[in-house]
């Protein structure tokens, strides 16, 4: 139909916009329906329970012996990421190298610190006083330079930074080693072909692209070091967890306390979760011919028809 | 000028039980082009990559530039070469690759900038301006601050050149820069690497691109099966081809 095709194309530039009546979706309602009863009923629950005391919990929100917790949690999950992040990779370059020794090396250290509990761990370094009083840094069967007594030095911080970062360096080098084998092997090779040594091409091709698959599950492995580090709470250690439990074990206070424990872990963990959302979009750069959609965006698509809308 | 740029006397390279080059002996002088043609698997691409030491062969002499590629010769010996020679030896070698393997976190520009400034210690100022020359060279002055992802793939294959060229190397080589492109694409790589050549490149070039192999070659040479089968002139070997296997390949390619 020939006549047709040159109506279309002498119209006014721009063809109109199909207007059809939308499919209705009455299941997309109704479980919306149940889900929010639900809710109101679990809230209107939480909130008429008088033994929630919610009074106590507010009381002690801002506790200076709870806000000082909140900042031990901190600095210990800070302090002991670095240690997991700088020994992951250290671990994963080892587990990548030639050298059989090297990498066998890594291998048992990764065999090692997966396969105890975490919490095993933590007592196993606060008694090492037992099996090492003293402490002689130098060179092995050889003459000492610096001696230390096990007990002074092994302070309550040192011995949490030491069990969870050891044992955090075990999980990253397994981040750190996927992420450096996704980037492809060309990549390497055009690097070479310019020149650039093995550990400038790692630092300059390989890393930053091995980036983008270690973020994310670094992200998650913060956020698991945040809760975790409640473990040393068994070691009388004065973070967040602890600082709760004193309080509680003077005034039996428990579930206000845990709720109030709770309450910090959360918001710590969101500030987490923006903080990766940013992260991730800064080392995607590149990856991708438009900007990926946001949050706003995604949440401005629920109800419109199209795939994906609904959760 | 009586020196061969590159001099390949009976080259052997094996992967394992495979032999992929099965002596191989050719000569390239300074600012000559030379395609390298054959069917897939003939070791084209294995040859290209034992130049700059990307692979190490096994047995004969190659030489670039009147040094051995990987070895350093003293009292008769070989001494294989350290890290750091490899690496300054292969600044000085260009080579563009079938999939461009173009940085993909970084813009064009950057990828242009980054050897010179880190291999060569170039200042940044002056290796942004050399790069924006080298862009406009081939055409894509206006695509300086794109990444990759959004540049087409004749566009990233000629960022990549500029790339090598940044290096101000002595010898090209080009791993089938055009078989990985749109056809309508292929037409705009070529002109830049006949530009090259024009101004006196010494390029080897594994290609399936004939048109350009009559010419712009100065040498053209059909391999199979790890061996040289035939060289000559373009004319010689493309028109007129002396073997039954070059002819059966041309019979399929022209």
């Amino acid at each position: 139909m020939p006549s047709e095709a040159t109506e279309s194309q002498e119209g006014q530039g721009r063809p109109e916009d199909i207007k059809a009546v939308p499919v209705r979706h009455p299941g997309r309602w109704i479980t919306a329906a149940i889900v929010l009863l639900i809710t109101v009923a679990i809230i209107n629950s939480v909130a008429t329970n008088p033994r929630f005391e919610w009074s106590i919990v507010g009381q002690y929100l801002f506790d200076p012996r709870i806000l000082h917790g909140v900042r031990i949690t901190i600095e210990l999950t800070v302090v002991a990421m670095i240690v997991g992040i700088v020994g992951g990779v250290l671990l994963a370059v080892m587990r990548l190298s030639p050298n059989p020794l090297v990498s066998g090396a890594s291998w048992v250290y990764i065999w090692f610190f997966r396969g105890t509990p975490l919490l095993v761990q933590i007592l196993f370094w606060n008694y090492i006083s037992a099996l090492y009083p003293k402490i002689n840094l130098g060179i092995p069967f050889g003459p000492a330079f610096i001696h230390a007594d096990a007990n002074s030095l092994l302070k309550p911080f040192l011995v949490s930074v030491l069990a969870l970062g050891l044992n955090e360096a075990a999980y990253m080098a397994e981040i750190v080693r996927a992420g450096i084998i996704s980037v492809d092997e060309g990549q390497s090779e055009a690097a070479a072909s310019l020149g650039m040594s093995r550990l400038l091409t790692m630092r300059r091709v390989v890393l930053p692209q091995a980036m983008r698959v270690i973020v994310p599950p670094t992200g998650n492995e913060t956020i698991s070091m945040l809760k975790n580090s409640s473990l040393v709470s068994v070691i009388a250690y004065t973070e967040l967890l602890y600082s709760a439990q004193l309080i509680y074990s003077v005034n039996y206070k428990t579930i206000q306390l845990l709720l109030v424990a709770s309450f910090w872990y959360l918001v710590m963990t969101s500030v987490l979760y923006v903080g990766q959302y940013f992260i991730e979009r800064r080392f995607g750069r590149g990856f991708s011919r438009a900007e990926q959609a946001g949050m706003r965006e995604r949440w401005l698509g629920f109800g419109r028809g199209s795939a994906g809308g609904a959760p | 000028m009586s020196e061969p740029m590159v001099k390949a006397e009976g080259v052997h390279k094996r992967f394992g039980r495979l032999e992929v080059l099965n002596g191989i002996s050719l000569e390239v002088k300074a600012g000559e082009v030379m395609c390298l043609l054959g069917p897939s698997g003939s070791g084209k691409s294995t040859f290209l990559r034992c130049i700059n030491h990307l692979e190490k062969i096994n047995s004969g002499r190659l030489s670039v530039d009147g040094e051995l590629v990987g070895y350093r010769e003293t009292g008769g010996k070989l001494h294989e070469l350290r890290d750091s020679e490899v690496c300054g030896k292969r600044a000085q070698i260009g080579m563009v690759f079938q999939h461009f393997n173009l940085f993909p976190h970084m813009t064009a520009l950057d990828n242009v900038v980054e050897a010179p400034v880190k291999v060569l210690k170039l200042r940044r100022a002056e290796a942004r301006e050399r790069a924006r020359e080298l862009l406009a060279q081939v055409g894509l002055a206006e695509k300086a601050d794109s990444y990759p992802a959004q540049l087409s793939g004749g566009q990233q294959q000629r960022v990549a050149i500029a790339r090598a060229l940044a290096m101000r190397p002595k010898l090209m080589l080009f791993d089938e820069p055009t078989s990985a492109l749109d056809p309508e694409l292929v037409g705009d790589v070529l002109d830049v690497m006949r530009q090259l050549a024009s101004q006196g490149m010494t390029m080897i070039v594994v290609t399936h691109e004939m048109g350009f192999a009559r010419g712009v070659a100065d040498t053209v040479v059909f391999m199979d099966a790890g061996v040289v089968v035939e060289s000559g002139k373009p004319d010689d070997v493309i028109s007129n081809p002396q073997h039954e296997r070059t002819r059966t390949f041309l019979s399929k390619v022209l």
